[in-house]
């Protein structure tokens, strides 16, 4: 880990220790935000009072004797929107930005400042979660910090470049076609998808109930382990939410990928792309000694499902907006949202049966292999404003491409880890690391030990 | 699948039922993404499901 920019664990450690104080850690976390955030525009709000309040409860604490958590002063930021107390949540619209402050904390963020991190503020995204480059016409585009000329992919932008910048440790975002994994890609980090249903989602914006989970980007392992574990547990106000009990993984990382039946995805998951995100994957696959190839039938279809469910629900939640003043949309996502209004309800229905059919094709996979390779994005960060972009020499629209390998594995809500594969003179990719449902554990194992061996990391760009 | 001319008027005609004014500077966008839903919809639709795959709600009465 690169002592100048820290992660989480070592810095919840060194101020566990008193070497330095939680103050100190967020208030340089708070410097760098003000030093650095136009280039990025990651923020939409910074929160640098509260934080600094926060932060000397957590020195109190530790004088006192006290055990503040697992994760004591560590500063992060959540996409906004995660509901913040005293704090409007915008989720990326004007619109949004009439309503009151929120009332309280979204029950993931509670759970963090329960464990000691500190909240320093909310991060630009695409307007209600609906893209995949954080290009916001109201609060502009965050920039990638490998090359602030191109996208940090979406929708959750601000989460991932915040990271890959070294402004905080941790972040929260959330994923329903690919809005975790795509960024975390693109900006070169670790993004953990988890299961869904596996973390609640109450206090937070949704876009499409049925599709929607929320996870954390980080740039190690043990930093993604850690966060997932504390921000486990059941909650009643999301019926969504699994009731199963919590199953820590950060105690799991070390036993790495032994014992695991990897295969790598084909078909679908090996075409249509640009040809470094299969070198990606297969440098992987060769770390692990993994040759075996795995299809999952008709995931083409899964991602089509996905996309009629994902305009369906989206349209159906802003509607009376819609109705009323569709001016004030984003232009980016209008067009989409007052298409979805007009989908029939027999294209949703047999979207959300075929849905059932799908996970039960993939479950039979799972009987034969535990842990599945496949790219995370088909390409390396477009450049801002790149309406269209050539695959393989064909040429697509970015915008709704980006999710193409994302997207068929969401829509069954398996757990997913994007690792970051760094490329000398190059931007980075990413690669899934996916599991069945529940198995969070196995994918952090095969993660850490990639990491460990040097495959993947996450370092901050000079 | 029904040509341009056809989703056109489908968009004016569903967006009407339903109560959804579109603005003439939107409609364009609108017809573009309704074509792109509807082709991808056909993917969907065109697979052939069993009776006895349901939906998978989750709805605690």
């Amino acid at each position: 880990m690169n002592q100048s920019y820290p992660d989480a664990t070592q810095i919840a450690e060194t101020i566990r220790g008193q070497a330095v104080s939680a103050r100190s850690v967020v208030a340089a976390s708070l410097a760098r935000i003000a030093e650095q955030d136009q280039t990025y525009n990651c923020f939409t709000t910074v929160l640098a009072d509260s934080a600094l309040t926060d932060a000397d409860r957590i020195d109190q604490a530790i004088a006192a004797g006290e055990d503040p958590g697992a994760l004591a002063g560590v500063p992060f930021a959540v996409k906004d929107l995660f509901d913040i107390q005293g704090v409007t949540t915008l989720a990326g619209s004007k619109i949004e930005a009439e309503q009151p402050p929120a009332s309280k904390d979204a029950v993931l963020v509670t759970r963090l400042k329960q464990a000691g991190a500190v909240l320093v503020g909310a991060l630009n995204m695409d307007e209600y979660a609906y893209g995949f480059t954080t290009e916001n016409a109201h609060y502009g585009a965050s920039h990638n910090p490998h090359d602030g000329s191109r996208i940090t992919g979406g929708s959750s932008g601000g989460s991932a470049a915040a990271i890959a910048a070294g402004l905080v440790p941790i972040t929260l975002g959330s994923d329903t076609n690919g809005s975790i994994r795509v960024p975390s890609a693109l900006c070169g980090i670790f993004g953990l998808k988890p299961t869904y249903g596996r973390l609640s989602r109450s206090g937070a914006y949704l876009f499409s109930s049925s599709l929607d989970h929320l996870g954390a980007f980080a740039r190690s392992t043990r930093d993604i382990a850690t966060v997932f574990d504390v921000l486990q547990g059941s909650d009643p106000t999301d019926p969504v939410c699994t009731q199963r009990p919590p199953q820590l993984c950060a105690p799991e990382l070390h036993r790495g990928s032994e014992g695991l039946r990897i295969a790598i995805a084909g078909g679908y998951f090996a075409e249509g792309a640009e040809p470094e995100v299969f070198e990606a994957v297969e440098q992987v696959a060769k770390a692990l000694n993994v040759s075996q190839k795995v299809i999952i039938p008709e995931a083409h279809r899964a991602r089509a499902a996905a996309f009629v469910i994902t305009s369906c629900e989206g349209a159906n939640l802003h509607f009376a907006d819609l109705k009323t003043r569709p001016q004030d949309f984003d232009p980016a996502t209008r067009d989409r949202f007052l298409a979805g209004c007009l989908v029939p309800g027999h294209w949703y229905v047999q979207a959300q049966r075929f849905r059932s059919w799908y996970r039960d094709r993939v479950r039979e996979i799972f009987q034969h292999v535990d842990i599945i390779l496949a790219p995370t994005t088909p390409c390396s960060a477009p450049l801002i404003g790149q309406e269209q972009m050539t695959l393989n020499g064909v040429n697509v629209l970015t915008r709704p491409n980006l999710g193409m390998f994302t997207q068929p594995l969401s829509f069954i809500g398996l757990p997913i880890i994007s690792v970051p594969i760094q490329r000398s003179g190059q931007l980075p990719l990413g690669v899934q690391i996916i599991a069945a449902p529940y198995n969070e554990a196995l994918v952090l194992r095969v993660a850490s030990e990639l990491e460990t061996r040097g495959i993947v990391s996450a370092p901050v760009p000079r | 699948m029904t040509d341009h001319i056809d989703s056109a008027k489908c968009v004016d005609h569903i967006a009407a039922f339903i109560g959804l004014p579109l603005d003439p500077e939107h409609r364009p966008g609108v017809v573009t993404n309704f074509e792109r839903i509807q082709a991808i919809a056909q993917l969907v639709m065109e697979f052939p499901l069993p009776d006895t795959i349901k939906a998978a709600p989750v709805f605690e009465p």
